[in-house]
């Protein structure tokens, strides 16, 4: 069996900033970590390798820093790495992204057929949860999103039953491979790095691949050219317009500020005491 | 690539000749999605924002309804024609009984292609998302995720889609400029619930999905409902009571409790509080957990960090409890209180109680 799962660096949220003045993104010193969702995608895989038997390849669009995110996946048990990256990207959206990835996972399949490809739900950054159904389209594979389990894998009939999670239940859908697999976030944990794989993923040859390589022509498919959404402004939250009416009493006792905060918010919103009455009941 | 913002050029106000192809799409729809026999508050709540823009254009607005034959579709129509919609486009298969992205993909890319739309508004739900991606990949068009505004720019007629990036501290606005339609998604809660108006009619045109059964790869062996009864519901609460680390110890949220139980309110609390484990996931507020929109939402300790304030900033009336006068929350608050949230709480609990009791008699 072949996996292949994508996974993106992205800059950790937790530590971004705003530029105060200009409004954008303050990169600099922002460590950049494999996109947390992803995670649970490339658990996954290894897990179907650890029972099936699999060979793991991960695949990556990004910037030539992103190898890390890439090597860091190897250390935790993937066999083989490819970073796509060329500056013909820049600027891609997720339709863009997706041809790209397509393209590429097109072109790892040269060397052997793919069964499932494995995404995380959605990035922390871009935030979309749009390229992994993008993917699945234009490779026609069986698209298979917010999966909380994998409940069975026939690799002779070549069929796969999952549970995905819906609104309001859970779906348990039969399907055929080749899949694409979006995980859903605490599926699984992430097992911890070896050190043998340590080790590999320090001396591993990750393979850089261009446009060329990764099977791409039509560069107007690509970038900027290839997207059809435009970001147009990029700006700061409106603060609302008014700030908060303080409750202020002389006595400042908590009876006090209570009493006269439900006077006047009864007064100002008449229906809310009603409300209140209603739901109370 | 990880784009960042600042490597996407910016259009500006860009004046552009649209596609002569192009200018035949028009109108705005809204796919209405169901699930188990009800449609999800979503679609409503898009139906109203897609009424807004569809007047700005001055073009109709249009729900799709996609579903097994019955009864049950027919009243989504009619539901869709009271919250605004002019006209919608009916589907109907057994095929669609239940949800499977190969069917619905085709089915409602067909529609699009047949008829046309500018605007197309999906719910930023598992299925929503996943219907989405699909379709305007199939379509290759733009499609922006889980926006907070939708917007006309009347300069050059399109969609002007704003959405909160880096976890809300910006927002960017996404126009989709020679591509149609615009696709757009809206999570749940964000967009108010729009009025309902039963004498509202409407035409239904039906459409066939063509498929048969054996075209389709993916097959649904079970659907398991959520056993909702004791688990909270704040997407559509009317009172929320919330509690922040300014709560200080899991003893003391038994002040949130009270106070909610007064009220007869649900109880929410901020991320921190939930990885403490002072309560459960489902009751977080804010970006990475419910969205929600009561009438009346209380928070005490709480800072009002932008990561909450993007779930609940929709409520419509706000008390802010707070011992820093300078603390975020107060800037978008209806009322604020400076305090010690431990003695402030048991007041108001006290105070509402006696406002209870004095309706009461009243009644
Ligand atoms: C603030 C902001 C807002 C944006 N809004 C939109 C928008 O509304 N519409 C739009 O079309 N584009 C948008 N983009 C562009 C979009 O983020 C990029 O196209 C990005 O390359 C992929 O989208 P995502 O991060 O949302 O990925 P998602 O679709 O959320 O990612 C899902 C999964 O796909 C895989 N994946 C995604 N990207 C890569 C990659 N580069 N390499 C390998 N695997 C990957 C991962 O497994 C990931 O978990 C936005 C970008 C930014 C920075
Ligand atoms: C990617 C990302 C996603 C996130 N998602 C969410 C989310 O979904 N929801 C969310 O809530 N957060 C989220 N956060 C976290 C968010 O940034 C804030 O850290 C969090 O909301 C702060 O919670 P808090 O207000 O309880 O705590 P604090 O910010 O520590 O505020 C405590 C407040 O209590 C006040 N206080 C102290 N003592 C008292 C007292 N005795 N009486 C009254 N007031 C007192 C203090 O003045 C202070 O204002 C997210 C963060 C990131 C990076």
């Amino acid at each position: 069996m072949h996996i292949v799962v994508c996974i993106k660096q992205v800059p950790d949220s937790a530590q971004i900033r705003v530029h105060p003045v200009t409004n954008t993104i303050m990169r600099q010193g922002v460590p950049a970590i494999v996109n947390p969702y992803d995670l649970f995608a490339l658990e996954e895989a290894l897990r179907l390798k650890d029972k099936y038997g699999a060979r793991v390849t991960v695949l990556c669009m990004g910037p030539p820093q992103a190898e890390a995110a890439l090597r860091k996946a190897i250390s935790f048990g993937a066999d083989d790495a490819i970073l796509v990256t060329d500056r013909a990207f820049a600027g891609s959206d997720t339709l863009a992204t997706s041809f790209a990835l397509a393209s590429a996972i097109r072109k790892i399949q040269e060397d052997m057929p793919v069964d499932i490809v494995f995404a995380g739900k959605q990035t922390i950054d871009g935030d979309t949860a749009q390229v992994g159904p993008g993917i699945a389209k234009r490779m026609d594979l069986q698209l298979l999103t917010y999966v909380a389990k994998i409940a069975d894998l026939d690799l002779n009939k070549r069929e796969i039953v999952i549970h995905r999670r819906a609104e309001g239940g859970v779906q348990v859908l039969k399907t055929k491979l080749p899949c694409l697999i979006t995980m859903l976030e605490g599926s699984n944990e992430m097992r911890f790095a070896t050190m043998a794989n340590m080790f590999r993923a320090a001396r591993y040859p990750l393979k850089q691949w261009d446009k060329d390589a990764a099977g791409i022509e039509d560069v107007t498919k690509i970038g900027l050219k290839g997207s059809p959404t435009i970001v147009s402004k990029v700006f700061a939250p409106q603060p609302k317009s008014q700030r908060a009416e303080i409750i202020d009493c002389e006595s400042r006792e908590p009876k006090d500020l209570s009493v006269t905060l439900l006077a006047k918010m009864f007064t100002r919103y008449p229906n809310l005491a009603e409300e209140i009455g209603k739901n109370a009941a | 690539m990880s784009e960042t913002t600042e490597q996407k050029k910016p259009a500006g106000r860009r004046k552009f000749e649209l596609d002569p192809r192009l200018e035949k799409y028009k109108g705005v729809w809204v796919f209405v999605e169901h699930e188990r026999g009800a449609a999800h508050s979503v679609s409503w709540e898009l139906m109203g924002e897609g009424r807004k823009l569809a007047d700005k254009l001055g073009v109709p607005l249009a729900g799709v309804v996609m579903g097994a034959p019955g009864l049950q579709t027919r009243r989504f129509c009619q539901e869709a024609f009271h919250y605004g919609a002019d006209l919608c486009y009916l589907m109907e298969d057994p095929l669609l009984s239940d949800y499977r992205n190969q069917p619905f993909t085709k089915g409602l890319t067909d529609l699009v292609n047949t008829y046309q739309p500018e605007i197309l508004l999906l719910g930023a739900t598992t299925l929503g998302r996943d219907l989405a991606g699909s379709v305007a990949t199939t379509l290759q068009t733009g499609l922006t995720a889980d926006c907070t505004e939708l917007n006309i720019d009347m300069e050059n007629r399109s969609l002007a889609a704003t959405r909160p990036t880096f976890g809300g501290s910006l927002l960017c606005t996404i126009v989709t400029l020679n591509y149609r339609p615009q696709m757009a998604t809206v999570r749940p809660r964000v967009m108010s619930m729009p009025k309902k108006d039963e004498t509202r009619n409407g035409t239904i045109t039906e459409h066939p999905l063509g498929m048969i059964e054996t075209d389709i790869v993916t097959k649904v062996l079970e659907y398991i409902p959520d056993n909702l009864a004791g688990k909270p519901q704040l997407p559509f609460a009317d009172i929320i009571v919330s509690g922040g680390r300014g709560m200080k110890r899991p003893d003391n949220f038994q002040l949130i409790w009270d106070l909610a139980k007064v009220l007869g309110a649900e109880v929410g609390a901020t991320r921190p509080v939930v990885q403490a484990g002072w309560v459960e996931l489902d009751r977080q507020v804010g970006q990475s957990g419910k969205t929600v929109r009561p009438k009346l939402y209380i928070a005490a300790g709480i800072s009002g960090a932008i990561q909450h304030r993007v779930g609940m900033e929709g409520s419509d009336v706000i008390i802010a409890i707070n011992t820093d006068e300078n603390a975020p929350i107060f800037d978008f608050a209806t009322y604020g209180i400076v305090g010690n949230a431990m003695t402030i709480l048991p007041a108001l609990t006290e105070a509402f109680r006696q406002q209870l009791a004095t309706r009461k008699v009243a009644v």
